[in-house]
């Protein structure tokens, strides 16, 4: 069966993720150390020790998350949550940075490596490579590629590919963007955060709901209807007319949409994936123990060979649109 | 027009006396809460429950809930405000909804410090809180009828089940 | 500190490459890096002009390194970044899977798009045979200092980018093309139409973005102008400026006069702003700040 990786952002979404069928969870430490730093959200040392002794009693995994770029001078805070993760019994850790997986394959050399998405490995030379400098076991592949790369990737390399199908979508290459950081000073990479609600204003002005980022308006709707959280890459703006082309207004980058990739599934499967992902640490646990359920029983079908259940999701997605993102050429 | 909920049998002095009662228990019971708040506890969060006749402040470092009324102007001062129907307010504390849900599609509404309303419900999330047991723990007459009939309606209208046992 | 002049990042027509590079082989920059460092599909309009650049620039005394792409995800992107390797130039990488091609030993560049954000990475590209790294543009001076002091222990030179529209994402998909409601494999060029990029506002109106493709740009130009001083006393070795569509040799110049501390930040400034007039300056990333913070 293709193996469920999914998210949890407290203890309590690790125990709902775990109840509810996942095979692995993965979280990080409440600092800077993980792509997820969000008020309120994430792991303490102890936390993460009862967290990991939970998954393992039920038969799961945890991963821990330590994937954003060590700042320099810094690399002391990232350096002690590997070795805190590989002392809390964590199954593997996910890291993006090549000075800090160095020095995990070498202070750490019986500790599994997974790469973790932020590092952009995008094509079978960048994943051979990480995997022949240091071991690493399994890719987290970018969400810029299509199943047919998948395909052809998973034919050049050796190691193990996961693959993001539900959740939030970036639109850029993972770990390779500083939007954040041009409209706020924080980005993934330095701070673990994008588009941080420290920098989110909503207000009502001459009767529409506003959402700004650092001061810049993202998202502008009439009053009564929702405004969506101003991420920057689906924000609403407008490029100007040009000598060759007129002006366009709206979600220039990207709607806001999220990912779903359920009925890929099966053609994922054939294209030698191993695992699933779903994103959303910062996410509630009631979302994530749904979630989990419907691709617990998606896999299973996958695994069976029965199509795909149908309409798992649609409360989940209500009000939202979803796309099959990269997967599908066309999305380019 | 909003069909209000019952309004409680007491003043808003009253009100706030039993609420922050609840908010100590809550705190006294999930320490977690506060450590994951972290310098946003000290934010003073205003619940504006729009279908409910009173105003609450919630202040979590100083474990202490005041309740004002509608009507009086003005507004209590604070950092950041959540307005939403009660329904939608007991299902993301209840945890039978994603607070992000609630969030995009406009059932709730923050306003002021995101930051702070994102910690507290990350850390409202973890606690795992079942109402109606905190709320039977502390109520007394006359304010135990008015909850029970307060939750029966608010489970009604919202389809939630409150209680954690069911 | 002295000048490298980095890839150019827009679709310029082979005989707008073909006057640029002449002109830059007159100017004061040391170093050039040329090559295609967005869009592969832009490459043939172009690339018979690279042998003809490197002899020029080579012939004027200037340092001359090859650029892979940014973010290589097709077969022939693969085989091209491969080639590269053996085109007997020094080779700078864009995407660290590149260095899967590099021949044992082999000396190489990193350029700004790949992320080395602290003395871990740093030490272990210098083991691997790095010699020279631009650092991405969103490190704020604090760490770009403690990256000069360990890249020279590592014998590896820091250098910062110090002007141009700063590359601040890239896609699988293009945006240039979906502007004008076309995919990626049927953009009919379109990026070809804007020299400098296509801009972006916000729904208020204010310059936010730069489009250029697949990749995303700031929409003010980047400047280190009014912080030489802080990077020479840091140890950054160059300045990387960024090719743009109008009035390069005589940036060029004012930024060596940088370079070489022959101006102050005041006069610096002031003299950028009216060789680009209208144009907003921004600094902010080596602040520690937004990086579209206005300059002043």
């Amino acid at each position: 069966m293709m193996e469920l990786v999914c998210p949890a952002g407290t203890p309590a979404a690790l125990r709902a993720a775990v109840d509810a069928g996942a095979h692995t969870v993965y979280c990080g430490f409440a600092d800077e150390t993980n792509a997820r730093n969000f008020p309120g959200l994430n792991f303490s040392r102890p936390e993460m020790a009862e967290g990991v002794a939970y998954a393992k009693a039920r038969g799961a995994r945890v991963l821990v998350a330590i994937n954003t770029f060590p700042r320099a001078g810094e690399q002391a805070l990232w350096h002690r949550a590997v070795a805190d993760a590989h002392g809390a019994g964590a199954h593997a850790v996910i890291l993006a940075d090549p000075g800090l997986i160095a020095h995990a394959a070498d202070t750490h050399p019986d500790l599994r490596l997974h790469l973790s998405v932020q590092a952009a490995a995008a094509n079978p030379d960048a994943i051979n490579f990480y995997a022949e400098s240091f071991g690493i076991r399994r890719v987290v592949l970018p969400r810029v590629l299509t199943v047919e790369e998948i395909t052809a990737i998973n034919r050049e390399i050796d190691i193990e590919t996961e693959v993001f199908v539900f959740g939030g979508l970036c639109v850029m290459a993972e770990g390779r963007c500083s939007l954040s950081s041009w409209a706020t000073g924080l980005s993934p990479n330095m701070n673990g955060v994008c588009s941080p609600a420290s920098h989110v204003v909503y207000d009502e002005v001459a009767g529409q709901n506003e959402a700004r980022l650092g001061g810049l308006l993202i998202h502008r709707t009439p009053k009564g209807a929702p405004v969506p959280y101003p991420t920057l890459c689906k924000g609403c703006f407008t490029a100007p007319a040009t000598d060759t082309g007129p002006a366009q207004t709206g979600h220039i980058f990207e709607d806001p949409v999220s990912l779903d990739a359920t009925e890929l599934i099966p053609r994922l499967q054939r294209a030698g994936v191993t695992a699933l992902k779903i994103e959303g640490r910062q996410r509630s646990r009631a979302y994530v123990a749904q979630v989990v359920r419907a691709f617990r029983a998606a896999v299973e079908a996958a695994e069976a060979g029965a199509p795909m259940p149908a309409g798992l999701l649609a409360k989940l997605t209500e009000g939202q649109s979803a796309t099959t993102g990269a997967y599908a050429k066309t999305w380019r | 027009m909003l069909r209000r909920l019952p309004a409680p049998p007491l003043s808003p002095a009253l009100a706030g006396r039993a609420l922050s009662a609840l908010l100590r228990r809550i705190a006294r019971r999930n320490p977690a809460i506060l450590s994951r708040l972290g310098p946003h506890g000290a934010a003073r969060f205003l619940i504006d429950v729009t279908d409910a006749p009173l105003l609450l402040l919630m202040e979590p470092q100083a474990q202490r809930m005041t309740a004002h009324r509608r009507s009086a102007a003005p507004v209590p001062g604070h950092d950041a405000a959540i307005r939403g129907r009660l329904a939608a307010f007991l299902a993301m504390l209840h945890g039978s909804e994603d607070g992000d849900a609630l969030f995009f599609s406009g059932e709730l509404a923050i306003a002021g410090d995101t930051s702070a309303v994102l910690a507290l419900r990350n850390a409202l999330d973890d606690a795992e809180l079942d109402l109606t047991a905190e709320l039977e723990a502390l109520a007394r007459p006359p304010l135990d009828v008015w909850l029970r009939r307060m939750m029966a309606a608010a489970a009604r209208r919202s389809g939630y089940v409150l209680s954690r046992e069911v | 500190m002295d000048l490298t002049i980095g890839p150019v990042a827009f679709f310029w027509t082979a005989e707008t490459v073909r006057g640029f590079y002449r002109d830059l082989a007159a100017s004061p920059a040391r170093r050039v890096v040329i090559g295609e460092w967005v869009c592969s599909k832009r490459l043939p309009f172009w690339q018979d002009e690279i042998p003809g650049a490197v002899e020029v620039l080579s012939a004027a005394g200037k340092e001359v390194a090859l650029s892979t792409l940014a973010l290589v995800t097709l077969r022939r992107e693969r085989r091209q970044t491969a080639d590269l390797f053996e085109a007997g130039l020094p080779v700078e990488i864009a995407d660290l899977g590149a260095l899967r091609y590099l021949p044992e030993g082999v000396p190489f560049q990193v350029g700004p798009t790949v992320n080395v954000y602290n003395e871990g990475t740093l030490e272990w590209l210098a083991r691997k045979g790095a010699t020279r790294v631009c650092l991405p543009p969103e490190l704020p001076l604090a760490s770009v200092a403690v990256l000069a002091r360990a890249g020279r222990a590592a014998g590896v030179a820091i250098e910062v980018w110090g002007h141009g529209r700063a590359p601040l994402a890239i896609s699988g998909r293009c945006y240039h093309a979906r502007l004008h409601d076309r995919a990626k494999d049927s953009c009919q060029f379109v990026c070809g139409d804007d020299p400098d990029g296509r801009d972006v506002e916000t729904l208020d109106g204010r310059a936010f973005l730069t489009v250029n493709g697949v990749q995303t740009l700031g929409h003010a130009h980047t400047t280190v102008a009014g912080q030489v001083a802080d990077l020479a006393e840091a140890g950054v070795s160059a300045l990387r400026l960024s090719p743009q569509a109008s009035g390069f040799p005589g940036l060029v110049r004012l930024y060596d006069k940088m370079a070489r501390q022959d101006i102050t930040a005041g006069d610096a400034l002031a003299r950028l702003q009216a060789l680009m007039p209208g144009a907003s300056l921004a600094n902010g990333f080596l602040a520690a700040a937004p990086g579209l913070r206005p300059v002043g």
